[in-house]
């Protein structure tokens, strides 16, 4: 049994290293009982930092779900619009926000198994060491030290090979978490420093930004087409078909006429009405 | 015979499975020696398999050590190489 029984050896020797360094076992039954208490609370703070590492990436998986809904309707408001472009771009960094959330959940689950694991042992680990604490008192009450070495050897290699084990898998879980809190704290960062605020946090939206600009376009256009028809110029209407804005455009002529600084100086001049908007799209496009 | 999956637990498996046992480890053992990482998942997996199908758990309180000792479902070789190591895996 190469590697089971290679295993088990090393546990063994390792349990009888132990037990050959005492020379009344009683007393190391003592010490042997701290360091199992110790090992107890060590996989308990172990199953509460998983469960808090846990809670972190479920906040942020939140998070990036909020974004994605957010960009999501922002791709509709956009298409709503008449902007494919960015309908697209919405959707890409979408894409992007679900890759990244694609990671968090596998990391969610590797967490919540690894909880559940260090729950198990943590409660393993408690019925053992109860069960030695009896054996270690009966002991320690009814034999010589000679006697009490041959009692001690069976109760004392099962602690320890169970503290073996057990104090692997809180190592394993302490690495895992490690792992898993960096990634998360780089994704914490990228949350508080605005590169992920670039695609859709509030202070630099950038889609929302030109979505915003879609409205207030729609009045440049206007204006821009006032302009026109007070210059006198035929042009404009050749290009703006939108006879049911004849009347407001009066009215608004007179706005523009006094405040003629509000506008870019080119534009007035301009032989067709300039779409600011739309002509960077197109560009992209092609 | 009592047989540990570490983190999972101790079980009694008859006897009688030794043989079959066996022959599930050597496979383990023969991948491992290889460094085939596909063929040391499934072996691992498959003698995890056959002893929990065939072994009573323990009572948690159980004191006993273990006749033979089985690495973590999720160990990667070199866990598992290491465990096999004095100065391995285990603390203490």
């Amino acid at each position: 049994m190469s590697v089971m029984k290679r295993v088990s050896m090393i546990f063994k020797a390792k349990a009888n290293k132990a037990l050959d360094k005492m020379e009344d076992p009683r007393e190391t039954l003592d010490y042997s009982y701290s360091r199992q208490i110790e090992l107890l609370t060590k996989v308990r703070r172990g199953v509460a930092d998983v469960a808090t590492s846990r809670k972190r990436v479920e906040l942020q998986m939140n998070q990036l779900q909020k974004q994605q809904s957010k960009l999501d309707n922002q791709a509709r408001q956009a298409l709503g619009g008449g902007r494919e472009d960015l309908a697209r771009e919405a959707l890409s960094r979408k894409a992007a926000v679900q890759t990244q959330l694609n990671d968090l959940q596998g990391q969610y689950a590797s967490l919540q198994a690894e909880e559940e694991k260090l729950t198990r042992a943590s409660q393993g680990l408690q019925a053992k060491v109860e069960a030695f604490r009896t054996q270690k008192e009966t002991i320690k009450a009814t034999y010589t030290a000679a006697e009490a070495q041959t009692r001690i050897g069976e109760a004392f290699s099962g602690i320890s090979e169970e503290m073996g084990d057990v104090g692997m898998a809180v190592q394993r879980a302490q690495d895992k978490t490690a792992q898993m809190q960096a990634r998360a704290g780089a994704i914490d960062e990228l949350l508080a420093s605005g590169a992920l605020d670039d695609v859709t946090g509030p202070p630099r939206d950038d889609i929302q930004a030109e979505l915003d600009q879609m409205s207030s376009g729609d009045v440049d256009l206007e204006l821009e087409k006032l302009k026109g028809e007070i210059a006198g110029g035929e042009a404009p209407r050749q290009i703006e078909g939108a006879p049911g804005q004849a009347g407001q455009a009066g009215q608004a002529a007179a706005t523009v006429q006094q405040a003629p600084s509000a506008q870019p100086p080119e534009q007035p001049s301009a032989p067709t009405p300039a779409r600011p908007a739309d002509q960077p799209a197109a560009g992209e496009d092609s | 015979m009592i047989i540990r999956i570490m983190s999972e637990g101790q079980l009694a498996v008859d006897d009688s499975m030794t043989r079959e046992l066996n022959v599930l480890d050597g496979e383990l053992d023969a991948a491992l020696k290889e460094g085939d990482e596909a063929a040391f998942r499934s072996a691992l997996g498959a003698l995890l398999a056959k002893v929990r199908a065939v072994g009573a758990p323990l009572p948690a309180d159980t004191l006993h050590s273990s006749d033979l000792i089985l690495p973590p479902a999720d160990a990667t070789m070199r866990e598992v190489r290491d465990l096999m190591n004095e100065d391995g895996l285990i603390p203490g």
